[in-house]
């Protein structure tokens, strides 16, 4: 139970850090640590004590595997999170060329 | 105009002289044994794009664009998306979308084995790789002046 | 026990990036919350996570190491600042109230209810062929996640080329 409250506290950081922020690499970064809390928060829901990882080997019979369905979500989920950040970054680059800054009370107007 | 040496030091372009073909064929590697141990199309795929990016990142950009040009990523990551689609409606042989319509499995533990599994996982490493590697280039070369 | 300090680890280091000032520090910080993850889905049994989550985690180094090189700025505090507090501490409070009533409903560490998951593992070897379970539920039971996955990442790279494209203006 210890490791759920754990797992929040990381999602917490990262969400005082988007909402706090005014640099925009911050909230970027702070968007990738909830996105860590989360699959760490699914993986430890299908964890067995005391088992194995879920590939077959020869010959043998394994009785007590982990959750696989959790594992395959998450696999998924952490490609789509390098996505999402390249796609961010890209926009804050052009975001400087235009504004000549980084802090977000600044860029209010739409410029051409 | 100077002629200045792009790139990075000597130590690290010998290094990576040695080490780009290794990687690559580790990422191979992952690929085709995406069904028998860990790892599958997204890890390999991604190994594939770092390996480009550390001939990039050494050597400047000239090198690495003759190696894999533009135009070329395009084309891969089509292909691999194109791949992945007609490989799920010829699903439809069997009876149902995205079904596995190889009837002899094969044995266990080999590496023909699980029907469409690696053909799959072939197409995603494609896809991702050259992708991941298209985005690179777009956001390292775009400006050290202002422009593309 | 492996696995509390693990995560404490990654707790402190998730401190330290968001508190430094110095973007390239923060940066790095990340960097070793990422690595604490991989290892943590390593004592947790995913050795597919695992390989998958470092090598990620070395390419977004790298994008957000090119977005920070050089772009250095101080910030000062200024006006709105009560709104903001208030709006914040709102925000985390609602999320723990509903993170409160969630937990209690979770089944205990270490026990998981495998309803669907059992069918998986009995049945996957002969229905598939591959022994890598996990491998054979994201391509063969669950097809369209990947599908739909692979459309996310064309997207992607779409709107990344669209963005960074030089548009100009004729006077």
């Amino acid at each position: 139970m210890s490791v759920y409250i754990l797992c929040l506290i990381l999602f917490c950081i990262g969400l005082y850090c988007v909402l706090r922020k005014r640099n925009i690499i911050k909230i970027i970064i702070g968007l990738g640590i909830i996105e860590y809390a989360i699959n760490l928060f699914f993986v430890l829901v299908g964890y067995r004590t005391h088992g194995r990882a879920p590939i077959l080997a020869k010959d043998q019979v394994i009785s007590n595997m982990v959750d696989p369905i959790p594992q395959a979500l998450v696999l998924t989920s952490i490609v789509i999170g390098l996505a999402v950040t390249a796609l961010l970054v890209a926009i804050a680059i052009r975001i400087y060329e235009k504004y000549g800054t980084f802090d977000i009370t600044k860029i209010r107007r739409l410029r051409g | 105009m100077k002629n200045k040496e792009v790139g990075m030091t000597l130590i690290v372009k010998t290094i990576t002289r040695l080490t780009v073909g290794l990687i690559l064929l580790y990422g191979i590697y992952i690929v085709l044994h995406g069904h028998l141990s860990p790892g599958g199309g997204f890890a390999g795929g991604v190994i594939i794009a770092l390996s480009f990016i550390h001939l990039m990142l050494a050597f400047g950009k000239e090198v690495a664009l003759r190696k894999l040009s533009e135009s070329w990523a395009s084309i891969f990551e089509s292909l691999g998306a194109i791949m992945f689609l007609s490989i799920a409606v010829l699903g439809f042989i069997g009876g149902y979308f995205f079904l596995n319509f190889f009837i002899q499995k094969g044995k266990p533990f080999e590496l023909f084995s699980a029907g469409i599994i690696p053909l799959c996982n072939i197409a995603i490493s494609l896809k991702v790789g050259a992708g991941l590697f298209a985005i690179f280039a777009v956001l390292i070369l775009f400006n050290k002046s202002g422009d593309k | 026990m492996e696995l509390h300090l693990l995560l404490s680890f990654m707790v402190l280091a998730a401190i330290v990036a968001v508190e430094v000032e110095d973007l390239l520090s923060s940066v790095i910080a990340v960097g070793a919350v990422g690595l604490g993850l991989s290892m943590a889905f390593l004592i947790l049994k995913a050795p597919d996570l695992a390989i998958t989550q470092l090598v990620v985690e070395i390419l977004c180094l790298i994008i957000l190491i090119r977005a920070t090189i050089k772009k250095d700025l101080l910030l000062i505090k200024d006006g709105r600042w009560f709104f903001n507090t208030t709006s914040t501490v709102l925000f985390i409070a609602i999320f723990l109230a509903f993170a409160y009533f969630a937990l209690k409903e979770l089944p205990n560490f270490g026990a998981p209810i495998m309803r669907v998951a059992k069918e998986y593992i009995e049945r996957g070897l002969e229905k598939t062929g591959a022994t890598n379970i996990v491998a054979s539920i994201i391509l063969d039971f669950r097809g369209y996640d990947t599908l739909g996955e692979a459309t996310i990442l064309f997207t992607a790279v779409m709107g990344v080329l669209a963005v960074m494209r030089k548009v100009g203006r004729i006077k």
